[in-house]
């Protein structure tokens, strides 16, 4: 079958289902609301189960996806869940929060000619049926005898800690806060992913043998060194980019003004948007400015509007073209209201008698030629600035690593950003017995690449074990 | 979980618990501190280690009834558990042999200067110890404090016990009877730490101070703690809590301790309206 023919007779892309803006701004209920089984069905017969497959390429864990589109196909969702499994442990997670259109469906040879297939839907579709009627078996493993400690319990420890509990070693999981999860508990918001979701897919890894330690600061309670001495066979440290950056502008310490991951993490992990029943405040004026154009921007305007913002800026220095944000969540964050001021960046945050923010300064841009990172840059056009009134400011343009754990191991090897240097194919560190993935080795980077490094340390670990 | 073992009332609205937390009481230092969140709605607070036993695996915590959380926490038992406890976080006090130093501790503040006090008595310092509260009743930990000076001054607000004034007011006499002093540690309330520091500035006497601001996880992802310190943004998670307090941004750091005065007002009338605490007393 040529190509060409086939998209004539391949039906349209499955629109997703969503709650409607109107409605879903009021509430923190999932804004996706997942494929029902005809469309699922639909959807999978689109994919072309390509002999050479771009999009498993593309996958930073190599899920085999034309033939999980298969089985789905055929109806056969215990088989067709199992096939993703086999490279993924998070599929649920993954099917929701994964930037599908720039990897999997990027490469997708339908693309070329229509809207590529719904990958990281039909992955969404699958693992919510597994979690509701999947058949829960767990595998007969033969234990090694070797003991693995993780440190933090992001996306790459999970998935680092399933797979070696998978071949047999003895996981344990070291998070410093009370809930494990990460940044998929204290940073994504409930409504892109739920936090029932991450539960039940942590369950199904702690079903596997794995144990997770939580209130275990890594470098305090422990370091690494005694982590070893302990008789830890081998550590793997992805503690994430827990350190928010500020712009270092005047007025970034007035009372109103929060980094993303405070602010996310009162809302998400703390679950101040329920505040009186739970009893973390935070606290959100009427005019909300978001500084930066990431997913995390994202999701801090869309949650300062359902927390009752009455006006939720982002404030970016490029342009839309520039925007570092998934497509799709920039288009649901201006659905929903979240107005954009584009092509400027504060240089100063104004505050009132009582110390609280009343206006941010920002200097308007243009851009210029592509900087190293290949997008245009901005360029400060001269004297011309705005000034926004808000009272509220959240600061969202970037995190480093933190560095409770490179700074409690002296002999750990850093960059100059304070970034653990890896091997980018096993995760190997200068240090024997001791990997690391995620973003604090890449910097602040997406769920899946975390996921993808946490699975090519388990494979690298194992190696070093046997 | 976190079981109380004991469970003390020190003063009115002081409580002090011992609290079963053995890896935790393995690696605490002075000036450290730990979060805790009792139960599963509960806000995340930092409280001051006040002492700690490696053998037993204890942690001592001394809280002073403030807000819903202590208050809360004022109604649990030994025998009860703490949900959430995580530690040891932040730098620990640098303890070295530095000749004659003041400890300051006020209120609620004199736990977490008296392990910080026994270190430097250990290390062979001459100490001095000044602990100041409202009155006599408020008092807290003072025979704890003088086993480990070699001199203890006490003043209260309204002179019930020992001088009558602040703190601050009987270092500015020691300062002016003694030789020197090569250092003084305050922790307390914020004015009186400020005061401290003002009355050492013009001595130039290095004056450590330990901030305790408003904080979310305490392992410096948040940046709730942020406080300015000789113009520099410092996370008091992490870079601290102790920082030198002729460099502090006091007013900043007074400003920032309201962020939230008023969902804590929220909270607390949820809880008053049980009748059940005892602050309209």
């Amino acid at each position: 079958m040529s190509e060409v023919k086939a998209a004539k007779t391949i039906p349209a892309r499955e629109e997703m289902p969503v709650q409607s803006p109107v409605l879903r701004i009021c509430n923190f209920d999932e804004v996706a609301l997942g494929y029902s089984e005809e469309q699922a069905l639909i959807e999978a017969s689109r994919c072309l189960k390509c002999k050479k497959p771009k999009c498993v390429e593309s996958c930073p864990v190599e899920v085999d996806i034309p033939a999980f589109i298969g089985l789905l196909e055929k109806k056969e969702y215990q088989q067709a869940i199992n096939k993703i499994k086999e490279k993924n442990n998070l599929p649920a997670i993954c099917g929701r929060v994964c930037p599908q259109e720039s990897q999997c469906e990027k490469t997708c040879i339908l693309g070329k000619k229509m809207e590529p297939v719904a990958v990281g839907r039909l992955e969404r579709f699958l693992a919510d049926w597994d979690l509701r009627y999947g058949k829960k078996s767990i595998p007969i493993i033969k234990q090694s005898g070797k003991r693995i400690a993780i440190v933090g319990s992001g996306p790459a420890g999970l998935t680092a800690a399933a797979d070696l509990a998978l071949m047999g070693h003895q996981v344990t999981v070291f998070e410093a806060l009370h809930t494990a999860g990460g940044v998929l508990v204290y940073g994504i918001p409930e409504f892109r992913l739920p936090k029932a979701i991450v539960q039940k897919e942590i369950e199904s890894i702690q079903k596997l043998g794995v144990e997770i330690k939580n209130n275990m600061v890594v470098g305090k309670v422990n370091t690494v060194d005694e982590l070893l001495a302990q008789g830890y066979d081998a550590v793997f440290i992805g503690t994430g980019a827990g350190l928010p950056y500020f712009m270092d502008i005047p007025g970034e310490n007035l009372n109103g003004v929060y980094s993303a991951n405070e602010f996310l993490t009162r809302t998400n992990l703390m679950k101040a948007y329920l505040f009186d029943e739970f009893l973390t405040p935070i606290r959100i004026g009427k005019r909300v400015a978001v500084i930066g154009g990431g997913n995390v921007a994202m999701d801090s305007a869309r949650t300062a509007l359902r927390l009752g913002a009455e006006e939720s800026y982002i404030v970016y220095r490029r342009s839309m073209n520039e925007l570092p944000a998934r497509k799709e969540e920039a288009e649901h964050a201006q659905e929903e209201g979240v107005r954009f001021k584009l092509l400027s960046s504060p240089i100063e945050i104004k505050g009132d008698d009582n110390g609280w923010v009343k206006s941010i300064v920002c200097q308007k841009y243009q851009l210029g030629e592509p900087d190293a990172s290949g997008r245009r840059s901005p360029v400060p056009i001269p004297g011309e600035t705005e000034e926004i009134e808000v009272d509220t400011v959240i600061m969202s343009i970037g995190q480093g690593p933190n560095p409770l754990v490179p700074h409690t191991t002296p002999d750990l090897q850093t960059n100059k950003h304070g970034n653990i240097v890896a091997d980018e194919k096993t995760g190997q560190t200068n240090k024997k017995g001791v990997f690391a993935g995620g973003d604090i080795v890449t910097g602040a980077a997406t769920v899946i690449l975390a996921m993808g490094a946490g699975k090519n340390a388990a494979k690298a670990i194992n190696e070093y074990l046997i | 979980m976190y079981q109380i073992i004991d469970k003390q009332i020190l003063a009115p609205a002081i409580k002090q618990f011992i609290v079963c937390a053995p890896d935790i009481a393995k690696k605490a230092q002075p000036g450290q501190f730990i979060i805790l969140r009792i139960d599963d709605i509960g806000e995340r607070i930092p409280l001051t280690i006040a002492d700690f036993d490696r053998q037993s695996g204890t942690i001592t915590l001394i809280f002073q009834e403030v807000g819903r959380t202590t208050y809360e926490m004022g109604k649990l038992d030994a025998g009860d558990y703490i949900l959430d406890l995580v530690g040891p976080l932040g730098k620990a006090s640098e303890i070295e042999p530095y000749g004659h130093v003041v400890c300051i501790g006020g209120g609620v503040g004199v736990a977490p200067v008296y392990p910080i006090t026994r270190a430097l008595k250990q290390a062979g310092n001459r100490v001095t110890s000044i602990i100041g509260a409202r009155s006599k009743e408020h008092l807290i930990l003072k025979d704890e404090m003088a086993a480990v000076s070699d001199e203890l001054f006490v003043a209260t607000d309204d002179g019930s016990e020992g001088q009558k004034g602040f703190v601050s007011d009987v270092l500015a006499q020691v300062i002016r009877q003694s030789d020197s002093i090569d250092l003084v540690v305050a922790i307390g309330p914020l004015p009186m730490m400020k005061a401290v520091s003002a009355v050492t500035k013009p001595f130039e006497i290095h004056t450590t101070v330990s901030l305790n601001p408003i904080m979310v996880d305490g392992t410096g992802m948040c940046g709730a703690c942020r406080v300015s310190v000789g113009d520099e943004t410092k996370f008091a998670c992490v870079d601290g809590p102790e920082f030198d307090g002729h460099l502090v941004d006091w007013q900043l750091a007074q400003q920032r301790a309201r962020m939230f005065t008023n969902e804590e007002g929220i909270a607390m009338k949820g809880f008053c309206a049980g009748g059940e605490c005892q602050c309209q007393k």
